[in-house]
């Protein structure tokens, strides 16, 4: 008995020792230190880091314009409302592959996996840096009450899951990476419940997050508030995820370009058409769904100064003509207008969470909310830091081979 | 799909209901219960010693009423007060209105709060629990009247806002404005009683007031309920409010979370099932061509 319990200790310790020699293997850099990247990102991360110990040590007034009025900024409305809308890709592609079986993108689920996940624990994670109190942020998991009737509540329990169901999703390149044959088995087993756990979690808080603005309905410019707005964001969540890829993967296809192997079957061009199909039929029917909210909401009178105008430049400037570029890069297959597209759909998604959050909320105010350059910064410092991890992850795990 | 597969699928997929108890359930409260206090700005003289009395009971702010020269500006409240009087030139004369939380019949703070930190209590006041905040802000962002104030100067802050003095109510006292007022301008009471009172000073001196006492049907019902000699509109109020309780606009989205948590599982499993063929990447040909572009790099 005794022996047995030995030898799967020694087994076990053997085991760790192997991996912690490996992940110091790893952990050394590869590469050029002097990338105009690095240079760029690394004072940016530092003095990010400095911002956010001044904003604990002396409170958020210290290092943002947030105000009594203005409770919610930068921060919430660009990191959290915008850049899970932006992480959207995920759920979708998950969906296209492993529920519909759709055998041609399945060389992009592993990085637009990736992206999610990080994309969330790294938006979604900034929460942490613009809630007053942190520290307690386990209340809504395990504190002694519970707000059931609370969006906000939804939307932290529903954060925290997608992140679980992401990672499991991301977990059988983790595995293979690390040698962990038995392991990687079991979790490639469970893929498909936990990409429906993903999608459903996903329409849930993707539509929560807009449904965090319905209380605010005084508040908020009637051009953008509608009692549809969770609709709204989900439907519009859609384009996004796809913009997303479109942009993501062709940057990552020059960067990564000794890492990724070529598929006969489905080349990589093919995969961007498809996917600017898709985003252009999802854009026309978020457009669609705008106008008849218009016409139905008789918002005629309030085109007519510069809130209309704004309101005009959203819908038809970044959602109508970007969704005809998709549409037409597709029918010519030209692919600079549909990478030139993504571009304009995906500053379309920024401007419109935007409006919503920050740029409509109290329209009547007389001094109205700009971020200040810390805000911005820290913003920075997240992206910048999710690339660095982002960049570790795909030179070391096998991201870019076809799952087995 | 085999057996074991299919347990594993429903398993994780059914712990997606742990987050489905995120049911409304709006509490029905006899309204009759309700404490409040009838604001009537025709009796009001701006003395200001509510602020005062305010200030000093709660360990807050206390303005220096005879030289700051408040009334000249619009205040609002803050961190630091949680409540002000503010002075409006009106058709009327001036008319000072005090301001405070208006402890809502449904209150948007309390039902926008992930921690119930905010919290509707039994007999009235709106009040507000710092073990339980994590300082999303969110009862700010939903309050009609953006009365929740942040402590945006403190590492950890607090949520300002009047409560009704409730630890007052506890030991059978009056809030501490109500007992500062020399005036009678204001009166505590239950806010049928209140309501009563209100309307009957409006039925015998029909020229002296607007006919409408703000906070009766006004965002559901408020505790705080005001009379007033002119419209609303020009004592800084809105009344745009509507007379819906904030709760219920989330209400449809909140029911519409089950549906989906069972709902689209079901679809998605019974799509994928009517699909039927291998999962994508187990057909072995895809594999083969794998090792032969993917070997050299990957550890």
């Amino acid at each position: 008995m005794m022996g047995v319990v030995m030898n799967a200790n020694t087994a076990v310790s053997g085991e760790f020792s192997r991996f912690f020699h490996f992940l110091m293997q790893e952990m050394k850099p590869r590469g050029p230190w002097l990338t105009p990247f690095n240079v760029i990102s690394i004072p940016v991360i530092f003095t990010g880091v400095v911002i956010i110990v001044i904003r604990f040590i002396y409170g958020l007034g210290a290092v943002t314009n947030l105000s009594q009025d203005f409770p919610w900024g930068f921060w919430l409305g660009f990191d959290v409302i915008t850049g899970v809308a932006l992480a959207a890709g995920a759920y979708v592609i998950t969906f296209v592959v492993y529920v519909m079986k759709v055998e041609k993108y399945h060389s992009i689920v592993r990085i637009t996996v990736l992206n999610g996940l990080l994309a969330y624990i790294f938006y979604a994670g900034a929460l942490v840096f613009d809630i007053g109190r942190p520290w307690q942020a386990y209340n809504p998991y395990i504190g002694n009450k519970f707000g059931f009737s609370s969006v906000m509540f939804l939307i932290c329990w529903h954060f925290f899951l997608y992140m679980v169901a992401a990672f499991i999703e991301f977990s059988p390149v983790v595995a293979e990476w690390a040698g962990w044959e038995k392991a990687r088995k079991f979790l490639k087993s469970i893929t498909l419940a936990t990409v429906i756990l993903g999608i459903t979690l996903s329409i849930l808080h993707q539509s929560g997050l807009g449904a965090l603005f319905l209380m605010a309905k005084p508040k908020i410019h009637p051009l953008w508030w509608s009692e549809f707005i969770p609709v709204l964001f989900l439907v519009s969540s859609v384009y996004a995820g796809l913009a997303m890829i479109i942009f993501e993967s062709t940057i990552s296809h020059r960067v990564f370009r000794h890492l990724i192997p070529h598929d006969p079957k489905h080349s990589f061009d093919d995969i961007l058409f498809g996917l600017a199909k898709g985003a252009a039929i999802v854009m026309f029917v978020y457009y669609f769904f705008k106008a008849l909210l218009f016409i139905h909401g008789k918002q005629w009178s309030m085109v007519n100064d510069a809130w209309g105008y704004w309101f005009l430049v959203e819908v038809i400037g970044f959602v109508l003509i970007p969704g005809f570029m998709f549409a037409f890069g597709y029918r010519n297959r030209s692919l600079n207008i549909i990478k030139i597209a993504s571009v304009m759909a995906l500053l379309g998604i920024v401007l419109n969470r935007l409006n919503v959050s920050v740029i409509s909320f109290k329209w009547y105010a007389e001094v109205h909310y700009f971020p200040s350059w810390q805000e911005i910064v820290v913003t920075l410092m997240i992206i910048f830091t999710e690339i660095w991890i982002l960049r570790w992850v795909v030179t070391r795990m096998p991201v870019f081979k076809p799952a087995h | 799909m085999d057996r074991r597969g299919f347990l594993k699928t429903t398993l994780v997929a059914g712990s997606a209901a742990l987050a489905g108890g995120d049911l409304c359930a709006q509490e029905t409260r006899d309204p009759e219960e309700f404490v409040g206090i009838l604001v009537d700005t025709t009796r009001c003289i701006g003395c200001r010693a509510c602020e005062v009395a305010c200030g000093e009971t709660h360990d807050l702010f206390v303005p220096d009423v005879l030289n700051d020269g408040a009334l000249e500006e619009n205040r609002s409240t803050s961190d630091k007060q949680w409540m002000v009087v503010n002075k409006f030139e009106t058709e009327a004369g001036e008319v000072f209105v005090k301001r405070q939380c208006m402890h809502c019949y449904q209150a948007a703070c309390a039902s926008a709060c992930p921690t119930e930190a905010m919290e509707k209590t039994k007999n009235g006041p709106v009040t507000w629990h710092g073990n339980r905040c994590i300082g999303c802000r969110y009862c700010m962002a939903s309050c009609p009247f953006d009365m929740p104030k942040f402590e945006y100067g403190e590492w950890n802050p607090k949520i300002q806002k009047c409560t009704l003095c409730f630890e007052r109510l506890e030991a059978g006292q009056k809030p501490a404005c109500v007992a500062a007022c020399p005036t009678d301008a204001l009166m505590f009471g239950t806010r049928v009683k209140n309501l009563e009172i209100a309307r009957h000073r409006i039925y015998n001196h029909p020229d002296d007031y607007v006919h409408h006492i703000y906070g009766e049907h006004e965002v559901g019902g408020t505790g705080y309920i005001y009379l007033s000699a002119v419209p609303f509109e020009q004592l800084g109020f809105r009344t745009d409010l509507g007379t819906r309780p904030y709760p219920e606009y989330t209400k449809e989205f909140l029911y519409s979370v089950p549906m989906v948590l069972f709902g689209v599982p079901a679809f998605l499993l019974g799509l994928n099932a009517l699909i039927g063929g291998p999962q994508p990447g187990q057909e072995k040909t895809f594999e083969l061509e794998a090792g032969d572009d993917g070997g050299g790099d990957e550890r």
